[in-house]
């Protein structure tokens, strides 16, 4: 077997070390050996989103990324995204707006919109669209996850932005 | 997985030597890499993550153009105002390379790499004059961008070599790109005929004085449509003329049958975007 590596990353704004092999991905190193389970697995080669991650501020999908390759790395995961004070806007939006039915595609939407949302405060549903297109979705066909993220938008931005933009 | 070591050398010379080995892989974005590996379709023993050297991450506009390492990725390329000024046909493609988590990590010098005949960033290089700078143990040796993929999956790399770098002239003048392709989707998807085209015009902006147009996923490889660059020398940047141009590209072309279109398809889409990406191109050149 290959020589196992320690790596030290920063998970969710905590300094971790986790000893892992070559071969195994970002995703289950998440899953196995850190017991976060937040982070779904979907079709584990890139297309479905499920597993997406920021992996220093950027959506990644943490399948396509080997944990070796993490350190000195910042990583938030679903798990990172609530605070003490509770849920986020972000995270109220898609509960309020019913944006989820089976929820695994959600932890990495909600990923992919908190990086979509901090680049471009106020998209289009163009925008939305074509941003979220890594990120499949089987059973809400999308209408009320866009309205979920321009509800997100709009309780993040505030009166800074126009409801019509 | 199968298992594999993993290397991250912090110098040219250490990934050289690390791949000189057999069954030693390249690492860039991984975004093709690690799903080979792990469905046994690459077999590696080593996988040397190149992301830490130094030249494999230029990215400089100067006056003698563009220094694109080959491990940038597709986003950070997006990001980038001088590319998206002088080479906005790159910013086309990488702008629809994969979805966004595909872009983050994505390299442009891996996409050429694994020489995929549909590639959506090689038709963008070869429009653009792109040159590869690849190292090895002897050295370093130029080649141009389309002389780079010899067949699906196939290129001119041999064991121990590294593609560092892709360098492009500065576009001078009335001179401006485009890339586009066709899907059946919108998004996520692999492209059924993908046209990249750089134009120059002349002073008045009435005359075509160079061209290149380069086709993806209607042969073997992404290739320069060279009779068509030599049609468009001299003529009016007009919809007669670039229509033309795609009716000369249907002719150059080998495209297959598959679940995304029929050759015939291909043959019909050739010529279409053909016309419509020469009138971008021409467009944005008109402009500058």
């Amino acid at each position: 077997m290959a020589t196992q590596r320690i790596v030290t990353t920063t998970i969710n704004g905590t300094e971790k070390s986790l000893l892992c092999e070559p071969r195994q991905t970002l995703l289950e190193v998440l899953r196995d050996n850190l017991n976060m389970t937040g982070t779904k697995e979907g079709c584990s080669n890139g297309n479905c989103g499920a597993c997406t991650v920021l992996l220093n501020g950027d959506p990644v999908t943490s399948c396509l990324v080997l944990a070796v390759e993490c350190e000195g790395a910042e990583i938030e995961t679903i798990e990172g995204v609530a605070t003490k004070d509770g849920l986020t806007p972000i995270q109220n939006a898609f509960l309020e707006n019913a944006a989820l039915q089976c929820g695994i595609c959600t932890p990495g939407i909600i990923m992919s919109t908190k990086a979509l949302l901090k680049q471009n405060p106020n998209p289009t549903e163009e925008e939305i669209r074509f941003y979220l297109a890594g990120n499949l979705c089987r059973c809400t066909g999308y209408d009320k996850i866009v309205d979920a993220v321009q509800d997100a938008a709009q309780r993040q931005c505030g009166a800074g932005c126009s409801s019509d933009a | 997985m199968r298992d594999f070591e993993y290397e991250a050398p912090e110098s040219l010379e250490g990934a050289i030597q690390l791949l000189s080995a057999s069954e030693a892989k390249p690492l860039a974005g991984g975004t093709d890499l690690i799903d080979h590996l792990r469905t046994g379709r690459v077999v590696a023993d080593v996988v040397v993550d190149i992301k830490k050297i130094p030249e494999l991450n230029v990215l400089e506009i100067d006056e003698t153009g563009l220094r694109l390492g080959a491990a940038v990725s597709c986003m950070k390329i997006c990001q980038h105002d001088g590319i998206r000024e002088h080479y906005p046909s790159l910013t086309d493609a990488c702008t629809i390379i994969g979805g966004i988590q595909i872009q983050s990590r994505a390299s442009v010098g891996g996409n050429l790499c694994n020489s995929g005949a549909a590639a959506d960033s090689t038709p963008a290089l070869i429009a653009l004059g792109g040159v590869c700078v690849i190292a090895g143990q002897d050295g370093t040796r130029e080649v141009p961008v389309e002389e780079f993929c010899t067949g699906p999956s196939q290129n001119i790399l041999k064991q121990g070599e590294l593609l560092t770098e892709i360098r492009f002239p500065l576009p001078q003048g009335k001179s401006s790109s485009h890339y586009r392709r066709f899907i059946p989707r919108f998004e996520m998807d692999i492209a059924v005929v993908g046209v990249g085209a750089s134009v120059s015009l002349d002073g008045a902006g009435e005359k075509i004085t160079t061209a290149r147009v380069a086709l993806g996923a209607v042969a073997a490889k992404p290739f320069l449509a060279e009779k068509v660059d030599e049609f468009l020398v001299g003529q009016a940047p007009t919809e007669e003329t670039f229509t033309q141009a795609g009716a000369i590209a249907r002719e150059l072309i080998s495209p297959i049958d598959d679940h995304r279109g029929t050759a015939e398809f291909r043959t019909h889409v050739t010529g279409v975007l053909v016309r419509r990406v020469l009138t971008e191109a021409a467009r944005r050149a008109a402009e500058k």
